[in-house]
């Protein structure tokens, strides 16, 4: 009498906000006849959340932004669309330089974000048993006071008479460094290292979280099956953890790398006037110098080169089918 | 009317069938995307920030309604540190309080002003709406408070409101080139940009001069300098033998290039906002350019921490209280200017925060409270000390703009 309908599925296609689509697109139960009109309609409003929050948060300032890089004009005479295009081309020539140096420090804090973050990942993943919450909590626990604070305690941590750089100057690390021309004379507080660092240790939770669930998902007896192939540990790593791992660490460095060419507190709290960042320009542009125009096209620029890098290492990793 | 009019038929129907059915023709989705776009197009161009209003002698006492009869209160924005607080508990602020009963007016004090800049940036959207910024009452540096009462986002203040004010105000700070006569701010407290060491960190050298701080080599790595444009390079022209009151370009441009060469030699560690005190506290930063106040409070936690005033001269301003446009409690913000402008009030305000003291009078009372202090220079400044200080000279708004780029590429972005 009453024939149940087959499920079907219209699962939302995701739409930026929602998270990256897992195993289950949709969870829809299968409902009776009369329900299948409402039922055709509930993925768009499940949708309107997000969509409104992106269209109010998202698009529109966007669109603001747009129009604002391409006006001119001064505070007080107001600015207008004038679509002054040389907008883009004065901010790069003027701050290549700052565009440049926020995606070496950025490239090199993810490199050692993966460098300390993939370890320690495996392990709590795979070695880690009864202490495994534990120690992710731990990874976590930093985020429990701001980012401000624990950049700034990185100030005393590294100041010029303190232990760390005491330790540092009397092993002749110092020389080696300040011969790379990662720190000056005897400090490191005011150089690329102690921004580089300061990037490093804000952003490496980023790192090992996609990490850790990644790996913790590698079903274990896979790693079996390769050891019963008389694989050594080394190229069970490199054959089977490593590739299934290969989504985290695409996640990762996505979530370390993005944030971190645009971020300017690192730079701001823990770098000398030849360390600033492209961040701390826009900044500068918009509070100080009040041309908003050249803020806007800064800002857009940035956006477009992240867009761009990113999509081309996407490619490279060749994992398409994973974001 | 049709496009293929004047065609032989064959041709016209081919034409017709092309644009309709073929490749070409206008899918409704590509029609969409091409009016979406236009749309976007000619939206973008709608966009665009207006003008600021421009001081046309608007937002007088009579402009704005003014709600401080009915209600009770008043939203003051200020400096951290700023205002007494007493020894024991740290949220009694004993002149403030002392307001509060008299007048019956609840005071929301708050913290919340760490840079000129930064602060404008944050209310600047309010008042180019014209809309309430929330706070009634705000303390800018002079050269700051100037843009905002050119930009007309400041209330004309009643001087029947402000007896004690308009009597009391020394006569020095009357004549003030960003508010003549003083009709939209009254100063909080006159600053002094000065040359400060840690005697620690300097291994018992003096430092006092801006020369010194930007070319002795053995303080290289271990010097900051001010976030602050005027203050920077006020002082550095005035090191330099230029009047920061009458400069040129070229005198700006100079300036400007001498800083540069320091920084190239990384001889300058950073620009820093109020927050050069820790670092001078520690000893990571040997010598700076510091606000005398912060350097005399300083002083009271660390023996090592020293000032000096460079012969050449020292950059004087003043931190103004004004009222944003739009504020609803006007007359509460005068009733606490006032109330500031009592000697006795100014005198307990100034033992506090050791910043130059602006009310006449608060000298004899200062006495009663710290004999010491009362002959501070830096607060109670004699005839020498004052024929020292030096103001920056204003700016139009375009000057400004072109400085401010020049300072800011200076200071590393």
């Amino acid at each position: 009498m009453t024939a149940v309908a087959p499920p079907s599925p219209s699962g939302p296609a995701s739409a930026g906000a929602a998270p990256p689509a897992g195993k289950d697109p949709d969870g829809a139960v299968a409902e009776a006849g009369a329900g299948r009109a409402r039922r055709g309609l509930t993925p768009y409003w499940l949708l309107l959340p997000a969509g409104l929050w992106l269209a109010v948060f998202f698009v529109a300032p966007l669109f603001y932004q747009a129009s604002t890089s391409v006006q001119s004009g001064s505070l007080e005479e107001g600015f207008r669309v004038t679509w002054q295009f040389s907008n883009y081309t004065d901010a790069l020539g003027t701050y290549g330089e700052h565009f440049v140096r926020s995606f070496c420090y950025a490239a090199v804090a993810t490199a050692l974000c993966l460098f300390i973050g993939y370890p320690l990942a495996y392990m709590i993943a795979l070695r880690a048993g009864r202490w495994r919450n534990l120690v992710l909590v731990m990874v976590i626990a930093p985020f429990f006071t701001s980012f401000l604070i624990r950049t700034l305690a990185w100030k005393t941590i590294l100041s010029d008479g303190g232990p760390v750089v005491g330790a540092l100057s009397s092993l002749h690390i110092l020389d080696v460094t300040h011969w790379l021309g990662l720190t000056a004379d005897d400090r490191v507080l005011a150089t690329p290292l102690a921004v580089v660092c300061g990037l490093t240790y804000n952003f490496l939770p980023f790192m090992i979280l996609p990490l850790y669930s990644s790996l913790e998902r590698i079903d274990t007896s896979l790693l079996e099956a390769a050891r019963d192939l008389y694989a050594k540990p080394s190229t069970t790593f490199r054959k089977v953890t490593f590739p299934l791992s290969l989504p985290g660490v695409v996640a990762g460095t996505l979530l370390t790398f993005i944030p971190a060419s645009g971020d300017y507190i690192n730079a701001q709290l823990l770098g000398s006037p030849s360390e600033q960042m492209v961040g701390n320009a826009i900044q500068k542009q918009f509070l100080n110098v009040l041309d908003y125009p050249t803020a806007a096209a800064m800002s857009f620029i940035l956006m477009a080169l992240i867009l761009l890098m990113v999509s081309v290492y996407m490619r490279k990793a060749g994992t398409e089918e994973l974001v | 009317m049709d496009l293929y009019e004047g065609l032989p038929e064959p041709v016209a129907k081919a034409w017709e069938r092309g644009l309709t059915s073929g490749r070409a023709a206008m899918s409704r989705r590509r029609l969409l995307k091409a009016a979406s776009l236009a749309a976007a197009g000619s939206t973008l161009a709608a966009c665009g920030i207006p003008p600021a209003a421009g001081n046309n002698g608007g937002d007088g006492p009579e402009d704005t309604p003014d709600h401080s009869r009915e209600e009770k209160v008043l939203n003051f924005a200020n400096w951290p540190l700023y205002i007494d607080v007493d020894e024991k508990n740290k949220k009694k602020r004993p002149t403030l309080d002392r307001f509060e009963r008299e007048s019956g007016i609840k005071v929301k004090y708050v913290e919340d002003i760490n840079d000129n800049n930064e602060f404008y940036g944050k209310i600047k959207p309010q008042l180019a709406a014209g809309q309430d910024t929330g706070r009634d009452l705000v303390c800018l540096s002079d050269w700051m408070a100037g843009r905002v009462i050119r930009q007309g986002w400041a209330q004309r203040l009643d001087p029947a409101h402000l007896p004690h004010a308009v009597t009391n105000l020394e006569d020095r700070f009357r004549a003030a080139a960003h508010d003549p006569g003083r009709q939209y701010s009254y100063p909080w407290a006159g600053t002094a940009c000065i040359v400060a060491y840690n005697k620690k960190a300097t291994k018992g050298k003096k430092v006092t001069s801006v020369t010194q701080l930007l070319e002795d080599e053995s303080l290289k790595g271990r010097i900051s300098m001010l976030t602050e444009m005027t203050d920077t390079i006020g002082l550095t022209m005035l090191d330099m033998g230029v009047d920061s009151e009458r400069f040129s370009e070229d005198d700006f441009e100079a300036a400007i290039a001498r800083i540069q060469k320091a920084v190239d030699r990384k001889q300058l560690r950073r620009f820093s906002g109020n927050d050069y005190m820790d670092e001078l506290n520690s000893g990571d930063i040997a010598a700076c350019l510091a606000w005398a106040g912060d350097v005399v409070q300083l002083q009271l936690d660390n023996p090592d921490v020293e000032f000096a005033v460079p012969d050449r001269g020292y950059l004087f301003g003043t931190d103004d209280l004004l009222v944003p446009a739009k504020a609803r409690h006007r007359s509460n913000a005068e009733a606490l200017i006032d109330y500031y402008y009592q000697p006795k009030v100014a005198a307990e305000l100034a033992a506090w925060v050791n910043y130059i003291c602006p009310v006449t009078g608060a000298k004899a009372e200062m006495e009663k409270i710290d004999k010491e202090l009362a002959d501070a220079p830096l607060i109670f400044p004699d005839e020498k000390m004052i024929a020292k200080g030096k103001n920056f000279r204003p700016m139009s708004a375009k000057e400004e703009a072109r400085y401010e780029e020049k300072f800011s590429k200076l200071i590393g972005a």
